[in-house]
């Protein structure tokens, strides 16, 4: 069944967007990531404008964050105080990151801004993780005895501490402040949730426990990228409502699957499958940004100079 | 769908005219268009037979164009810089039609003299304007190519050659399919009457195509009212999201 999308101004198959929704949900809720890193991109695939697939794809975490955010939520997974403070930063960097992301599409280059972007992030996030969890799973079997994660004395030392009751963190706030504003940049102008930088800073940089972190990082997506849909909807009409549906409705679907699993494996498992699925992903844009590409014009449209 | 009989006072000192007519003059896009076909066809009037003077000039030929709105395009050429493939030259081009189709009784840059073409941007290359280009791009030509052949991958450039059918010299057919991925706006549809390179006689008339029902109330509110489109985007994803999470939680109980 093909749906004409009203602001992509395109007609697409409305099963192929469910089912794209679906499987993207089913991680999502798997890893409390609001799977944008992987769909936006295969919004460019189906050929999605670029612009209305990143506008589009902050509509989309919104709702697949909510669902799992409350399925997290009622197990009481949710550090609200911490979720509130990486909020604070993650405003100020969504409303910088709306800018940049404006300035590079004059240039014609944020195409190319999104895609190192994605490269150098999973790149490192994912094979950071990757080895952290296999060297985890390794001392586990040999020793029978759990890892316990290095505290990082640098961020003990950085004034404005409060306590974080939920985490079990007397830090300061500078810290969350700084990833959260990050991760707002990045929600901008990568069109994700941010979900796959957040969650290893939470727990290899601030030492927030496994369990609270999914929860934490959703109700911070959900605020975040709320904000990030409004502003590309006010600012460059971007935002495909009928889009964002489609996705949405295979996307809370999947996201309840995925939390449902999720709660089934253990923390290692989950964070090596997370990391290899990362790692997948960044070695594909890695190949097409140093591959010769097979058409190497594209058209732009509707950009004045 | 309504079909409007078009008739036209000659501006040809030619005893040859036009007179055409198209199977619609509106296309509406709704939540499920998937393309359109319109069907154009038409006769040649004369008052007496065919004159030998005409006759002379070469045969009788039809070219029919279907123009979409005109926009504003970059067409962008990746270089590599050290390992990596990026935009490095990019073409402004002033005015291309977001659709455009020329259909004709034989092979279009044939049938018509250069001049003629140049005058009323009949061919498709004729119809892209592009001036004024930086001088840092030598192969301006090489950045037109690229962007006829992206569209005409997307089949939003058309080039029909043989496929009007002109029948005794009389009656003329022809069906032009618009994709799904239009742009809404006026299409504005020509028709020419040509003989030995020449314009002989020439039509024009328009189609709407506009979007309907859900399709337009989506896209006037995001265009007109885009806050509260994006605070609607937000609460509907929202409401999504908890209607799922509550659904399923009425499902395991």
């Amino acid at each position: 069944m093909q749906i004409y999308l009203p602001i992509a101004e395109m007609s697409v198959n409305a099963f192929l967007l469910l089912g794209l929704g679906g499987i993207v949900g089913i991680l999502s809720g798997m890893f409390g990531v609001g799977g944008g890193f992987l769909m936006t991109p295969l919004l460019f695939f189906i050929g999605i404008p670029p612009a209305v697939a990143v506008g589009t794809e902050a509509n989309q975490i919104v709702g697949s964050s909510v669902s799992g955010f409350l399925a997290h939520f009622k197990r009481k997974n949710v550090d609200i105080k911490m979720g509130l403070v990486l909020l604070v930063g993650g405003l100020v960097g969504a409303a910088i990151g709306i800018q940049i992301f404006a300035l590079l599409r004059e240039i014609g280059q944020v195409d190319l801004l999104v895609k190192l972007s994605y490269v150098i992030f999973l790149g490192i996030i994912g094979g950071l993780m990757f080895f952290e969890s296999l060297r985890a799973i390794i001392r586990s079997k040999a020793n029978h005895v759990r890892a316990t994660r290095k505290k990082h004395g640098w961020i003990y030392a950085l004034p404005f501490k409060s306590k974080f009751r939920k985490s079990g963190l007397y830090i300061s706030v500078l810290p969350p402040l700084a990833v959260g504003f990050f991760v707002g940049i990045l929600s901008a102008i990568m069109g994700v949730g941010g979900g796959f930088i957040m969650v290893p800073a939470m727990i290899y940089l601030l030492g927030m426990p496994t369990k609270v972190v999914v929860g934490t990082s959703l109700f911070q997506i959900i605020f975040v990228t709320a904000f990030t849909t409004i502003m590309h909807a006010t600012t460059n009409f971007t935002v495909d409502m009928a889009l964002a549906f489609l996705l949405l409705v295979g996307g809370v679907l999947g996201a309840q699957i995925g939390t449902r699993i999720g709660l089934k494996l253990k923390a290692e498992q989950l964070r090596i499958l997370l990391s290899l699925i990362v790692i997948a992903v960044c070695l594909k844009i890695a190949g097409d940004l140093v591959l010769q590409p097979s058409d190497l014009f594209s058209l732009d449209k509707g950009l004045s100079h | 769908m309504i079909i409007v009989f078009f008739y036209f006072a000659t501006r040809s000192i030619h005893a040859e005219e036009l007179v055409a007519e198209l199977s619609k003059d509106e296309v509406a896009i709704t939540a499920n268009f998937n393309g359109s076909d319109i069907f154009i066809y038409g006769a040649v009037k004369r008052d007496l037979a065919i004159l030998p003077a005409d006759k002379s000039e070469g045969p009788l030929e039809v070219v029919i164009t279907v123009s979409g709105p005109l926009e504003k395009l970059q067409v962008r050429k990746k270089a590599k810089k050290t390992v990596i493939w990026m935009n490095s030259k990019t073409l402004e081009v002033d005015a291309a039609p977001s659709f455009y189709a020329v259909a004709a009784t034989g092979n279009v840059t044939n049938i018509i003299s250069e001049t003629e073409d140049l005058r009323h941007k009949i061919s498709i290359r004729k119809a892209i304007r592009s001036v004024g280009n930086p001088e840092t791009i030598q192969d301006v030509n090489q950045f037109i190519d690229a962007l006829i052949r992206i569209r005409q991958e997307q089949n939003l450039y058309q080039d029909l050659n043989n496929s009007v059918s002109l029948k005794d010299a009389t009656l003329f057919t022809t069906d032009v399919t618009l994709p799904s991925n239009l742009v809404e706006g006026q299409y504005q549809i020509r028709i020419f009457l040509i003989r030995g390179g020449s314009i002989i006689d020439y039509f024009s008339t328009e189609v709407s195509i506009n979007r309907v029902g859900i399709e337009r109330f989506i896209y006037d509110l995001a265009h007109k009212s885009p806050l509260i489109y994006g605070l609607l985007s937000v609460f509907i994803a929202i409401s999504a999201g908890w209607g799922a999470s509550a659904a399923f939680r009425y499902i395991r109980l």
